[in-house]
């Protein structure tokens, strides 16, 4: 297999601040990777990186066989990038929007290519419609149809669903599988842990570093997390007074029932233990969820950064 | 409830002064620029300019000629600059603009004086702007004749009784009737354009920047030339019917006819606009947002009507603000259209003009390009 994003040691620096800290990352062609990690964890920055919107202040690679950094143009043509603001012009229609990406980069049967967008896309009958007039769902389905127009080989996309209903979620999940299948790259970034799942494999960043790495069931395999459900009236109440508590990394109500994990099972028991002699409450170990992973591993990163 | 009105009300305007003071740029021009521009204009405008450059063709060489130029150049209105040696060296000066004033002293002047016959001095004034030509020629009869009073000594005190030993024939060139509007017009054309092109550009890429297109749009293989060239494009067709339009209506209703080359116009006034919609997309590039750019276009605009020579006789201003106007493309773009138009200027007399908006334009285009950047860095 031949990867797609092959970088090493990628750091970027704003005045004295790090944003993104050696990071390094190699995708094979043809997957999805999902990209995860808190807010100003540095994953805008490295998508801007790596698409050649940014120049690393350190490390390198290449993508798609291309050096990140001479071959700017050459990635710019083969890959599309989907920014985490809506993109596009608001006020050019749906087909005026799209020509303007064909002719940008400079596609042959331009007519053609978008009316096939348009019927993949499902807006050929609003075609004609300002673009800015459409809701948040159907924006990022045209900017991903806008993206993919020049049938790149690799495809980034910033977080493409927040805010979008789920349904179109959805459907914007199909899409990204459908083009995968058809050998694109796929790099996303995401907070939502079921958009996660639906990844081959994940990457999770965290102030600039990354902490995990592998397929959301590799990742909870070698979590190193135990976990615990508590079901029955008033589990869900114990969460403020367990999240705190020494050995336990996180503690959240789901609906009715708690959820608490922790790293080590022998201290998260005894964490626990006060509340289990409530006999309307009943305690269960489960498997850590993604979620519970990534919260800890959020904690842990934090206890690294410098400063923090 | 009127507490709460007022708590209301200030709370609105916290906010106000909290987010003014965020944005430095702003605050900064909404203090720097009147202070700038109040110092600036208020040394550099003299509505009543003196020294100004003038021809002198003497043929006569006499004691009283030379009396008759110092009286001239004691007016303070004119400096004697230039000695062509021919009448059409003298037409070319006052048609490039060199000149204000041509003064011709005729070969028989002194002894047509003497003999007690009517003595005449020629000068041609540039006209185009009646302002700047009144004043000059209404000192300069006076002052002849009060000069050559205490030269009538002798033989000629008899003289000193004729109340105009000396006949001053003024030709006002190019704007006989002294009409302001033959001024106005003409260069209201620089000005017009100068307001709607750079403004325009201006906000080209801030609104890209502010709706958040610029980070798609750099992510496609475009460069800069091309984002810069392919904004400007429309712009120039825009202003080139502003050109059209302003035309015809000065034609039409003010009588402001063209004088010279029609083609020679469209070359200087298009090269002109991409000046102007150049500096419009180098501000682009400098400003953080729409209203940075607007501001930045106002204070580019305000010199261009007071120092261009647009309001106010551009020789009436000191050496460093002049200077300063050369600087401006409305300066230059002003003497072409005031020299094709109300001159009928050719190529040649324009020249320096446009090869000065053409080295604008490169300077401007190469700041704009190098600003621009194919990053987000």
């Amino acid at each position: 297999m031949t990867r797609a994003i092959d970088v090493h040691d990628l750091v970027k620096r704003y005045g004295t601040r790090t944003v993104v800290d050696r990071f390094s990352l190699a995708v094979e062609q043809g997957r999805i990777c999902g990209f995860l990690g808190p807010n100003g964890s540095g994953k805008t920055t490295t998508l801007r990186m790596i698409c050649g919107l940014l120049t690393p202040d350190g490390g390198g690679g290449t993508c798609l066989g291309y050096d990140l950094v001479r071959d700017r143009e050459a990635i710019k043509r083969r890959t599309g990038y989907m920014t985490q603001r809506f993109g596009l012009y608001e006020d050019l229609t749906i087909r005026e929007n799209l020509e303007f990406v064909g002719r940008v980069y400079e596609l042959d049967r331009l007519k053609a290519r978008v009316d096939q967008s348009l019927e993949r896309l499902g807006l050929a009958t609003r075609q004609r419609q300002l673009a800015g007039a459409l809701s948040g769902g159907w924006k990022q389905r045209l900017a991903l149809a806008a993206c993919v127009l020049h049938e790149p080989e690799l495809l980034l996309l910033d977080e493409p669903t927040a805010g979008v209903d789920p349904k179109a979620r959805r459907a914007f999940w199909d899409e990204i599988h459908a083009y995968a299948a058809d050998g694109i790259t796929v790099l996303v970034s995401t907070h939502y842990m079921d958009e996660a799942e639906r990844c081959h494999e994940i990457a999770y960043i965290a102030y600039g570093e990354l902490m995990a790495r592998g397929t959301a069931a590799k990742i909870v395999r070698s979590s190193g997390l135990f976990a615990f459900i508590a079901t029955g009236p008033g589990a869900d109440r114990l969460a403020a007074r367990l999240r705190d508590a020494p050995g336990v990394s996180a503690a959240a109500a789901f609906g009715a029932a708690l959820h608490v994990c922790g790293p080590d099972r022998g201290a998260l028991e005894q964490a626990i233990a006060p509340f289990r002699t409530d006999p309307n409450i009943v305690w269960q170990e489960a498997e850590p969820t993604l979620e519970d992973i990534f919260i800890h591993l959020m904690g842990q990163a934090h206890d690294n950064a410098p400063g923090a | 409830m009127a507490s709460g009105f007022l708590a209301r009300l200030g709370a609105i305007i916290v906010k106000e002064v909290l987010q003014l003071r965020r944005d430095r740029l702003t605050f900064a021009m909404m203090f720097g620029v009147p202070i700038v521009q109040l110092l600036l204009f208020g040394y550099a405008i003299d509505a009543d300019p003196h020294r100004l450059p003038t021809a002198v063709i003497a043929a006569d060489q006499s004691q009283i000629t030379r009396t008759v130029l110092s009286a001239l150049a004691n007016t303070g209105y004119m400096r004697f600059t230039h000695q062509p040696a021919s009448e059409e060296e003298a037409n070319r000066l006052l048609q490039q603009g060199e000149v204000q004033f041509v003064v011709t002293i005729p070969s028989d002047f002194t002894r047509r004086l003497i003999r007690g016959e009517r003595a005449q001095i020629l000068i041609d004034a540039d006209a185009t702007d009646p302002m700047a030509a009144a004043n000059p020629l209404a000192a300069a009869g006076p002052a002849i004749n009060q000069a050559l009073g205490r030269d009538f000594v002798g033989p000629l005190a008899g003289l000193r009784h004729q109340a105009d030993a000396v006949e001053l024939v003024v030709q006002r060139r190019y704007n006989p009737e002294g009409k302001s509007r033959l001024n106005v017009v003409p260069g209201l054309l620089a000005v017009i354009l100068t307001m709607t092109m750079v403004m325009m550009t201006a906000l080209a890429v801030t609104r890209e920047r502010e709706r958040g297109t610029m980070e798609n749009l750099l992510a496609m293989p475009v460069r800069p030339v091309e984002v810069m060239v392919g904004k400007i494009v429309p712009y120039i067709a825009i202003g080139s019917v502003q050109v059209a339009v302003i035309l015809v209506v000065s034609r039409l209703l003010f009588d402001v006819a063209i004088e010279g080359s029609v083609a020679l116009l469209s070359v200087g006034t298009a090269l002109f606009i991409t000046v102007n919609l150049a500096i419009g997309f180098t501000i682009s590039t400098l400003t953080q947002n729409q209203l940075q750019a607007m501001q930045a276009s106002f204070f580019m605009m305000l010199p261009s009507i007071l120092l261009s020579g647009f309001m106010f006789p551009f020789r009436g201003m000191p050496t460093w603000a002049q200077w300063l106007g050369e600087a401006l493309p409305a300066t230059h773009f002003m003497r072409v259209v005031r020299g094709v138009m109300l001159k009928g200027a050719g190529f040649d007399d324009i020249a320096t003009e446009l090869a000065a908006l053409l080295a604008m334009l490169l300077l401007v285009s190469i700041l704009a390009v190098s600003r621009y950047r194919v990053t987000l860095d």
